[in-house]
């Protein structure tokens, strides 16, 4: 493995917006290892072969299954491609836990099922438990005997975790005894362990390992939801459950750093699958739109569908550039440390936090897209159960809510970029100070260039100055108030995800004139139609922040200072998605995997 | 017992087909590549044969260096290393071509079995097997569903045609060209990924005066005709007419 690891400066945790990311220094698919490939062979083969024929079964309640299909995929390796391999995993780069995550993101209901399990019971498990529940449970997880839940939620704290309302008395022999109900619980209703969130003393959050057999656990009926009908999610009630001290996972009090490093990679994860379950939605498209005819001709013909297959695989693109991007700045981050000390995973996942929040939003986001648009494609037969379009649309819908909702999402994109700001570990402040002379400045005339991605380059550039500008005055303008301002917030974090996407767009095209010469004008093309449609949106979000601070002469000088900033010209788009949409029904499918 | 596999790499089944502007073969400069299918019911074949009887089971092919991503899934899949004998020339090459190429590092080596893919999932000729036995001097058999080891023999099932099979026992060494779907093919695990870099894969040059004996003339699409037949009479007399053409004509049923 090793192409993954480039060594790269640390540009994860937001710098990116400050510093210039050098061309070649990212990851991309393209620099995926021959081990990386048979890998992501064996996971998309387990997937069509035993997942998606099992579906109907699966949408039947039919938990038994489910645990021999989780068994199985333990049997090959893919419940623990990041874990030590003491513990029965493979030990493996994060790359190889994308691969794995993003094919099992084809199956919507058992994607959620395999996510609870590897994200949200092993990796918590591997990242803060103590050697000895390591050595009892993780094994078991890791080979599918045991299947994991997380049970944080309640009726009353959803976005509001923190807010858990379950209790944890402690006993005199130093053991707990749990009281409360968790709602929405992915695996609730055949898991094995539970990690559980409770308050000590009525304010110390904390989680605990609970088994299944404790006296005192009972699981909830299963919830009538719009999709994922074949994942179980149920309440857990637990009432007078005792837990012994050894099953305090990391320390009393410190639940919420276990709770957000699980989230910031369940975030991860969440735009990992859905990036898998795009393509694979792309694929289905194209196949429908080149075989089904109407007036005579397949309806991928017409461009009003092209147009529909072109922008599909521009979003998918960009949001398969940001994962990559981000899976390398993990890689890198963790290279050199021994696997099994869980502490530098902590420490990055909770830098590229403010990463994966943007990749929560824009993967799920992005999906939802694609597979709206998948079931218009599909027309009538879109609507229907006999194609696995509808099924689809409705098994994405949660991505927009769970793992944090968008919202939630939204508002620590930016708080956290503010908050980093005000510590001094991301210089806003003096780039918001330079920026505001640069505007002033005379303009200096910029000469076009021949250069492939060279405008796309400087438009980017442009972008993050804007962020910088917006985020700037937000900050002047309302001080330590900043936080109450959720839609100016929202506008911000707009911006920045549509800067972080483009930018990995570009550099990844950029570093296909290498790594996938065959592919490079069509990456440009997709690049391209990205970058020119996100400065229209950025301009829109900026222009709607400003003037919700600003009002007359300091509003005009503001809108004159973001015109400077934004300077584009459109690209003829339409051109660019024709021949994006043509090559995928040539090849028949996603065209850049 | 140790046992070859032959491999081959064809382009995916789902690559959607394109001939190239000679028309001598489809254009594959974009292709992806996977093992040919029923090399791969071969492969698993040999695996459990090694379970069973124990021994050692040798990857052999003959193409490009892109043949090396199968070489490196079947070593994945547990074979234990690998004959690579790499030239460019070979990327299209015929059934006698690749047997030849194959057959003096095969030779060094005394296999006690052989097993191939019954043909290829591109040319289809199902010559490579049955010519690479001529060129070791050992006894082949084809289209095999079922393989028992004996000593120093093998007892092998053919399928004829018509639901027809065939029991033939032959001594070892020997050849067989393997049907698909005899048995179930198993996953790479990732541990076994993982240990496929460190297995031996062994390259050789083929011989200096290989050619090719058959040449593709031209390759063109097949075109799509239509063409009704009315069958008159009563209802039960046409269809007693239409179920004959249908196994006599069209030979779909």
């Amino acid at each position: 493995m090793t192409k993954t690891t480039t060594t790269a400066p640390n540009t994860g945790g937001g710098m990116w917006l400050f510093e210039d990311t050098t061309s070649g220094s990212v990851f991309t698919p393209e620099r995926l290892s021959d081990e990386h490939k048979l890998i992501d062979q064996t996971a998309d083969e387990f997937v069509r072969n035993e997942i998606l024929p099992s579906h109907g079964q699966l949408e039947t309640k039919d938990w038994k299954l489910a645990r021999v299909l989780v068994n199985r995929a333990g049997e090959l390796g893919l419940l623990g491609t990041d874990v030590p391999e003491q513990y029965g995993g493979v030990g493996l780069d994060k790359a190889s836990t994308v691969l794995v995550g993003s094919r099992f993101g084809q199956s919507g209901s058992f994607g959620s099922t395999f996510g609870a399990h590897t994200g949200l019971a092993i990796l918590p498990l591997h990242c803060f438990g103590s050697d000895t529940q390591k050595d009892k449970y993780l094994g078991r997880l890791v080979s599918g005997e045991w299947i994991g839940a997380y049970c944080l939620s309640e009726s009353s704290s959803g976005s509001d975790a923190l807010g858990a309302k379950t209790r944890a008395t402690r006993e005199p022999d130093g053991s707990f005894v749990l009281t409360g109900e968790k709602m929405w619980i992915t695996n609730g209703g055949f898991a094995d362990l539970y990690i559980v969130f409770a308050q000590v003393d009525g304010e110390q959050f904390t989680a605990f390992l609970v088994e299944r057999n404790s006296p005192g656990l009972t699981i909830g009926r299963e919830e009538h939801k719009m999709g994922l009908h074949g994942s179980s999610t149920t309440p857990i009630i637990l009432q007078d459950v005792r837990v012994p001290s050894d099953n305090v996972l990391h320390h009393i009090s410190k639940g919420h750093k276990v709770a957000f490093n699980t989230l910031n990679y369940g975030r991860f994860k969440l735009a990992v699958a859905a990036s898998g379950n795009a393509t694979a939605a792309i694929g289905e498209a194209t196949k429908y739109a080149a075989e089904r005819q109407q007036f005579g001709q397949p309806i991928a013909t017409f461009g009003a569908i092209k147009h529909k297959l072109g922008e599909m695989t521009v979003r998918a693109y960009v949001v398969e550039s940001m994962i990559y991007r981000t899976t390398g700045l993990l890689d890198a981050s963790l290279k050199g440390n021994e696997i099994a000390d869980a502490g530098p995973l902590r420490n990055i996942l909770e830098e590229l936090s403010i990463e994966c929040s943007i990749l929560k939003v824009a993967g799920s986001e992005m999906l939802h897209y694609v597979l709206d648009e998948n079931v218009q494609i599909h027309g009538g037969n879109g609507f229907v159960k006999d194609y696995p379009a509808e099924r689809q649309y409705r098994d994405s819908r949660v991505n927009r809510i769970f793992e944090g909702t968008n919202e939630i999402n939204r508002l620590l994109i930016a708080t956290t970029l503010v908050r980093r700001a005000l510590k001094g570990t991301l210089p806003l402040i003096s780039a918001a100070k330079r920026l505001e002379d640069e505007v002033t400045d005379p303009p200096t005339l910029v000469e076009a260039s021949e250069v492939p991605l060279a405008e796309q380059r400087s438009t980017v550039l442009a972008f993050k100055k804007t962020s910088i500008l917006v985020l700037g005055l937000s900050m002047m303008h309302y001080g330590d108030k900043l936080g109450e301002q959720q839609e100016l917030l929202s506008c911000v974090a707009d911006i920045l995800i549509d800067t972080f996407g483009a930018e990995s767009a570009v550099l990844r095209a950029d570093q296909a004139a290498i790594d996938a010469p065959q592919n490079q004008l069509l990456q440009i093309d997709a690049t391209c139609v990205f970058v020119n449609d996100a400065a229209g949106r950025i301009e829109a979000n900026a222009r709607t922040a400003l003037a919700s601070m600003s009002d007359g002469d300091s509003l005009r000088l503001q809108l004159a200072a973001l015109r400077r900033l934004l300077r584009f010209s459109p690209i003829n788009t339409v051109e660019k998605r024709r021949r994006l949409a043509e090559t995928t029904v040539e090849r028949g499918g996603y065209i850049f995997r | 017992m140790k046992i070859a596999v032959c491999v081959k790499q064809v382009v995916t089944r789902d690559w959607p087909l394109r001939i190239n502007d000679s028309h001598t073969w489809v254009d594959d400069r974009d292709a992806s590549f996977e093992m040919n299918e029923p090399d791969a019911y071969a492969l698993e074949e040999a695996l459990r044969l090694k379970e069973q009887h124990g021994g050692e089971v040798v990857v052999c092919s003959a193409g490009p260096p892109r043949v090396n991503q199968v070489i490196r899934e079947a070593l994945a899949r547990g074979a234990d290393r690998a004959i690579h004998v790499e030239a460019e020339s070979l990327a299209s090459a015929d059934g006698a071509m690749v047997a030849e190429a194959l057959a003096a590092p095969m030779e060094e080596e005394q296999f006690d079995l052989v097993l191939t893919g019954l043909q290829s999932d591109d040319q289809g000729f199902a010559q490579t097997g049955v010519v690479l036995a001529e060129f070791l001097s050992i006894p082949h058999a084809t289209i095999i569903m079922e393989v028992q080891v004996g000593a120093g023999r093998v007892r092998v099932k053919r399928e004829l045609e018509g639901g027809w099979f065939q029991w033939v026992s032959m001594s070892t060494p020997a050849l067989l060209t393997i049907q698909s779907g005899i048995n179930q093919l198993r996953y790479a695990t990732l541990k076994g990924i993982m240990a496929a870099k460190k297995k031996e894969v062994r390259l050789v040059e083929p011989p200096a005066e290989l050619a090719r004996r058959q040449e593709i003339l031209m390759l063109s699409v097949p075109e799509r005709t239509k063409e009704i037949r009315l069958f008159d009479g009563a209802p039960a007399e046409a269809a007693g007419k239409l179920v004959q053409a249908l196994k006599d004509d069209a030979r779909v049923i």
